[in-house]
C-alpha cells in the first residue's frame, strides 16, 4: 500500500508539468493584457508599453516560462500582477472558506442522501421510491442560484435566522461559522444529496440482487443489518467514487455560490483573476485544483481498500 | 454493553445541544446592527491596485482618497481652494510658491515636508497626462526649506492649481518621499499617506475587503467640507470595504442591515430599496458620468470625416439613455463635450444626438463619402453592466443609416486588450468602442483624454488633428474665464465637427445607505470624512 501510495504521488509530478506548461501557454494565447487592466482608461501606448516591461511582460514566452518555472520548483507560486500580492499568500485567504463550505456541504450531503438512497433502494417501486427519486430529480434541476435567492428570501430576509451573506473563520466560534455557513452548504447540498442518493439507490439495488444478501436474509438477519452492513457497504465504492469527485468539484466549481453568499472563496478569486488575464494567479489556482483532483483520487482509491478487502494494491 | 447503549445517546444529545447552543448564540448575535463605529460599505468594485498614481481606476482613485491628502482641492463652486498647501503666484505668473498648513504628518508619524511633496508631484507627473502639461511648461521645482517649494514656469499657465486639485484619476496625492521614489511605471509597495484615514494593511484581501482607521493625527482645515476641499473630519473610527460582486446581494444585505452603505447600486435593482423608510436613496455626485463612443481615426471608413459625421447623425442620445439606464430620473441629454453642469457646458453642433437623430443626413453623408460597405467593427463588452447596452444601440442605429456593422462580443478585458491595437482590422484592430467618464474627467479641454490630436502618442482612436492641438494651445493660454469659455467653446464645435467622439448623454446613479448613516457629503467621488453613525 506504501510502495503504491508513494508512486502515485510519483504519478502527480508529471501530470502536475503538463498542467503547468500547458496552462502558462493556453494564457499567453488567450486576448488580454494585464498591464492595460492596471493603466486604466488614460493610458497611452508609451505608458502600457512601460507597465509591460516593470510585470516582465515584454519578455519572450519561453524567459517568462522558465522564470515562472524556477520559481515554482522552489515552492514560489510568484506574485500577482494587479495586487502585487503574492499568490501563496492570495490563495491562504481564499482556500479556507471554500474547503470548509464543501466540507460541510459533503456532511451534510452524505448524512442526508446515503440513508435515502438506501431506503429508496430497499422500498424499491413503492411510493418512498418514487418521493425521493423525485425530489432528487427537482434538486439535480433547479440552478443553485434559484435555491440560493429562495432560501436567502425566506431565512435571511423573511425569517431573519440567518444573515444574507458573508463569511466567519471556524476559528472565531462554531456559531458565527455556521450562521453563514448553512445556507450556502444547503444551496450547493440540495445538487449533491439528489446526486448522490440516486447513485446510492442505484449500488445498493445492484447488491440487494446479489446471492450474499439473499444468504444473509435466509440466516435470519434483521433487514437492517443486511442493508447497512452487508447491502451498504458493498454498495460504497461507486458511491464513495461520487462523493470524492463531488468534494473535488466543489472546491473548484462553487464560483455562483460564492458569489450569491458573498463568500470570498477560491472560485471567486479564479474568475477576478480570469477577467483581469493575472496569470500568476490563474496558474497557482489550477495548478491547485489539479493537485486536489489528484490528491482526492488518491485517497479514493486506497479508501476502496477499506470497504472491499479484495481490492489490494 | 448496558453501558454502551445508554451512553452513545447521551453523548450524541450533549453533542447536538452543545451545537444548537453555541450556534443559536451565533444566529441571535447577528441580528444586532455592525458596531456604530464602524462603517460598513460595498464600493462599486473590488479593489486590487493600491497605487492611485500608477491607474486610472476609479476604486484606487477612491482608495487614494481615502488615505492620502492633496495640495489643493475643488469646492462645490468649481473653485480651486487650499488643502495641504496654500499658495501665491507671482505678478508674471511664472512662480508659485506653496506653503504647507501646519500639523502635517504621515501615518508613520514623520513630518510632511516640501521634499515629499516635491517627489509626488514628479511621480505623478509623468503618469498623468494633464500633469504631463504641466511639466512641460516647467522650468524649475525646488524646496525653499521644510514647508516651503516652488513651481518656476517657463511660460505662463494659468491652471497650474487646477491641474494639482484635479478631482479624478489620475488624482496628484502627496506621499513619502522614499514612496514617491519608485518608478511610475512600477507599483508602490508601502501605503503610508497624510490622509484622514490610515490603511489597514494587515487586513486587506484583494479584490474582497479594505480597512480603514481613522487617523487621529490628522488635523482637519477649519472650513466647512465643500467636494473635495474644506475641512475632513473624521467621526467614525473604522471604514470597511467589502466587494460584493452580485448586486442581488449587496441590495440583500443592505435591507437586512448588514452593510451601511451602497456606493453604487444597479439601476434596475432600485425599485426593492425606494420605498423601504429604513434607507436613503440619493445621487452624492452633482455631475455624475458621461458615457461616450470613440472612433478609430487610423482606418478604413472612420478615417474619412464624412462618414464620422455620418455615424454621429445615425445616433441619438435617448436610444442609448433608455437602453442603458433606463429611468431617466438618472439620466440627462446633454450634447456638452465638457458635460453639463460644468463651466464650459456647451451645447452648440449636437442638435441631431439630443434630438432624435438624423438617418436620412446619415445616408445622404455616407453616399457623398462614398462609403463602400467596408465593415464597422464594433467591440461589445458583455461583462460590464455599465457598457454593454451602447454598443448594441449604437450598431442598431448605424445599420439604420446603411452602415455594415459588425458586432463583436467579449469580455471587458479583451476590449481594453483590443482597443490598445493600432493594427487594421484584420490583424485584431478595431473601428469603435464605448465607455464612460465621470464628468470631472473630461469637463475642460485640459483634461479631457478624447481632445488631443496627437496622432498615435494620444487617447486611443489617435487622430491626427493639428487645428484640435492649436485650440487646445489658445484654451491654454487664456487667462481670464471669458477667454477659456470662449476657447472651450470654440474647440468642442471643431471636436463635434471632426467626430473627436461621440458623447451619448450624462448619467447619475445614485447611492444607498441606511438612516443610521448621516452627514454624506455631495462629491464627484464617493468620500468617508463628514459621515456619522448611530447604533440602530
Amino acid at each position: 500500500m506504501l510502495a503504491y501510495t508513494f508512486r502515485r504521488i510519483l504519478a502527480a509530478v508529471p501530470v502536475l508539468v503538463t498542467v503547468a506548461v500547458f496552462v502558462f501557454l493556453l494564457l499567453r494565447l488567450t486576448p488580454g493584457d494585464p498591464a492595460a487592466i492596471i493603466a486604466g482608461d488614460m493610458a497611452t501606448p508609451d505608458q502600457l508599453e512601460r507597465i509591460r516591461a516593470s510585470l516582465g511582460l515584454d519578455k519572450p514566452i519561453i524567459v517568462q516560462f522558465f522564470s515562472w518555472f524556477w520559481l515554482l520548483v522552489q515552492g514560489d507560486l510568484g506574485t500577482s500582477l494587479i495586487s502585487n500580492t503574492p499568490v501563496a499568500k492570495m490563495i491562504g485567504q481564499h482556500i479556507e472558506p471554500t474547503i470548509s463550505l464543501a466540507l460541510l456541504t459533503i456532511v451534510l450531503s452524505v448524512a442526508i442522501a446515503v440513508p435515502l438512497g438506501v431506503i429508496a433502494a430497499w422500498r424499491h417501486g413503492t411510493w418512498v421510491d418514487y418521493t425521493v427519486m423525485t425530489i432528487s430529480v427537482v434538486g439535480f434541476s433547479v440552478p443553485v442560484f434559484v435555491v440560493g435567492y429562495i432560501l436567502i428570501q425566506i431565512f435571511a430576509i423573511d425569517l431573519k435566522w440567518f444573515p444574507v451573506q458573508g463569511f466567519r473563520s471556524i476559528t472565531r466560534g462554531i456559531g458565527p461559522f455556521l450562521e453563514r455557513a448553512v445556507l450556502p452548504a444547503v444551496t450547493l447540498a440540495s445538487i449533491y444529496i439528489a446526486l448522490i442518493a440516486r447513485m446510492t439507490r442505484a449500488a445498493v439495488l445492484e447488491v440487494l440482487g446479489e446471492d450474499y444478501v439473499r444468504t444473509a436474509r435466509a440466516k435470519g438477519l434483521r433487514e437492517k443489518t443486511v442493508l447497512f452492513r452487508h447491502a451498504l457497504r458493498n454498495a460504497a465504492v461507486p458511491v464513495l467514487t461520487i462523493i470524492g469527485t463531488g468534494f473535488a468539484l466543489l472546491i473548484t466549481g462553487v464560483v455562483v455560490t460564492e458569489s450569491i453568499f458573498n463568500i470570498p472563496g477560491i472560485g471567486r478569486l479564479t474568475v477576478d483573476a480570469i477577467l483581469a488575464r493575472d496569470y500568476p494567479v490563474i496558474q497557482g489556482m489550477i495548478l491547485l485544483t489539479s493537485g486536489i483532483y489528484v490528491l482526492v483520487n488518491l485517497l479514493i482509491d486506497l479508501s476502496y481498500s477499506f470497504f472491499d478487502p479484495r481490492i489490494r494494491y | 454493553m448496558q453501558t454502551t447503549k445508554t451512553t452513545k445517546p447521551s453523548l450524541l444529545k450533549g453533542v447536538l445541544a452543545a451545537a444548537f447552543l453555541t450556534f443559536s448564540t451565533g444566529v441571535c448575535g447577528f441580528a444586532s446592527a455592525v458596531s456604530a463605529e464602524t462603517l460598513v460599505v460595498v464600493p462599486h468594485s473590488g479593489l486590487r491596485i493600491l497605487d492611485p498614481i500608477i491607474t486610472t481606476a476609479h476604486i484606487v482613485r477612491n482608495h487614494g482618497y481615502m488615505i492620502y491628502d492633496t495640495l489643493l482641492a475643488f469646492d462645490a463652486d468649481f473653485k480651486v481652494q487650499p488643502q495641504m498647501a496654500s499658495y501665491t503666484v507671482s505678478d508674471d505668473g511664472l512662480t508659485y510658491t506653496f506653503t504647507l498648513r501646519d500639523g502635517l504628518k504621515w501615518h508613520d508619524g514623520t513630518p510632511v515636508t516640501a521634499e515629499d511633496c516635491i517627489a509626488s508631484v514628479q511621480r505623478w507627473g509623468k503618469r498623468d497626462t494633464s500633469g504631463q502639461v504641466l511639466f512641460d511648461k516647467l522650468e524649475s521645482l525646488t524646496a525653499n526649506g521644510e514647508k516651503e517649494f516652488t513651481f518656476k514656469l517657463k511660460e505662463t499657465f494659468a491652471y497650474l492649481p487646477e491641474t494639482l486639485a484635479k478631482p479624478s484619476s489620475v488624482v496628484p496625492f502627496m506621499m513619502p518621499k522614499r514612496i514617491a521614489a519608485t518608478p511610475a511605471d512600477t507599483a508602490i509597495t508601502e501605503f503610508i499617506g497624510s490622509g484622514p484615514f490610515k490603511f489597514v494593511t494587515e487586513e486587506y484581501q484583494p479584490g474582497v475587503k479594505s480597512v480603514y482607521e481613522k487617523f487621529a493625527d490628522y488635523v482637519p482645515r477649519s472650513e466647512a467640507p465643500s467636494w473635495l476641499a474644506g475641512g475632513k473630519v473624521v467621526k467614525v473610527d473604522r471604514v470597511e470595504w467589502t466587494a460584493m460582486p452580485d448586486p442581488q446581494t449587496a441590495m440583500n444585505a443592505i435591507q437586512s442591515g448588514e452593510i451601511d452603505y451602497l456606493e453604487a447600486p444597479p439601476i434596475d435593482l432600485l425599485p426593492l430599496v425606494e420605498g423601504n423608510d429604513e434607507l436613503t436613496v440619493r445621487k452624492l455626485s452633482p455631475l455624475g458620468g458621461q458615457t461616450m463612443g470613440r472612433m478609430n481615426f487610423l482606418y478604413p471608413p472612420f478615417d474619412n470625416k464624412k462618414i464620422r459625421q455620418a455615424a454621429l447623425k445615425a445616433m441619438n442620445q435617448k436610444d442609448v439613455l433608455d437602453a442603458f439606464i433606463g429611468n431617466p430620473a438618472y439620466y440627462t441629454i446633454c450634447g456638452s463635450l465638457f458635460g453639463c453642469g460644468t463651466p464650459f457646458e456647451s451645447t452648440a453642433g449636437s442638435e441631431t444626438l439630443t434630438g432624435s437623430g438624423d438617418v436620412e443626413g446619415a445616408k445622404a453623408l455616407l453616399k457623398e463619402a462614398g462609403y463602400d460597405g467596408t465593415p464597422v467593427v464594433i467591440l461589445q463588452p458583455t461583462d460590464v453592466t455599465t457598457t454593454k447596452a451602447q454598443p448594441v444601440v449604437a450598431a442598431n442605429a448605424l445599420r439604420a443609416a446603411g452602415f455594415n456593422v459588425e458586432l463583436q462580443p467579449m469580455d471587458w478585458q479583451t476590449v481594453v486588450t483590443r482597443r490598445a491595437s493600432q493594427k487594421p482590422v484584420a490583424e485584431g484592430g478595431w473601428n469603435m468602442f464605448f465607455t464612460n467618464w465621470i464628468v470631472p474627467e473630461i469637463m475642460t479641454p485640459l483634461n479631457n483624454p478624447m481632445l488631443n490630436g496627437r496622432g498615435k502618442n494620444g487617447f486611443f482612436g489617435w487622430p491626427t488633428d493639428p487645428k484640435l492641438e492649436e485650440l487646445r494651445a489658445k484654451y491654454l493660454a487664456a487667462k481670464t474665464p471669458d477667454e477659456q469659455k470662449a476657447a472651450a467653446g470654440e474647440l468642442q464645435a471643431h471636436a463635434l465637427d471632426e467626430v473627436s467622439y461621440i458623447p451619448l448623454g450624462q448619467y447619475n446613479v445614485p447611492s444607498v445607505w441606511r438612516n443610521v448613516v448621516t452627514g454624506l457629503l455631495d462629491a464627484p467621488v464617493p468620500v468617508f470624512w463628514n459621515i456619522e453613525k448611530t447604533e440602530e
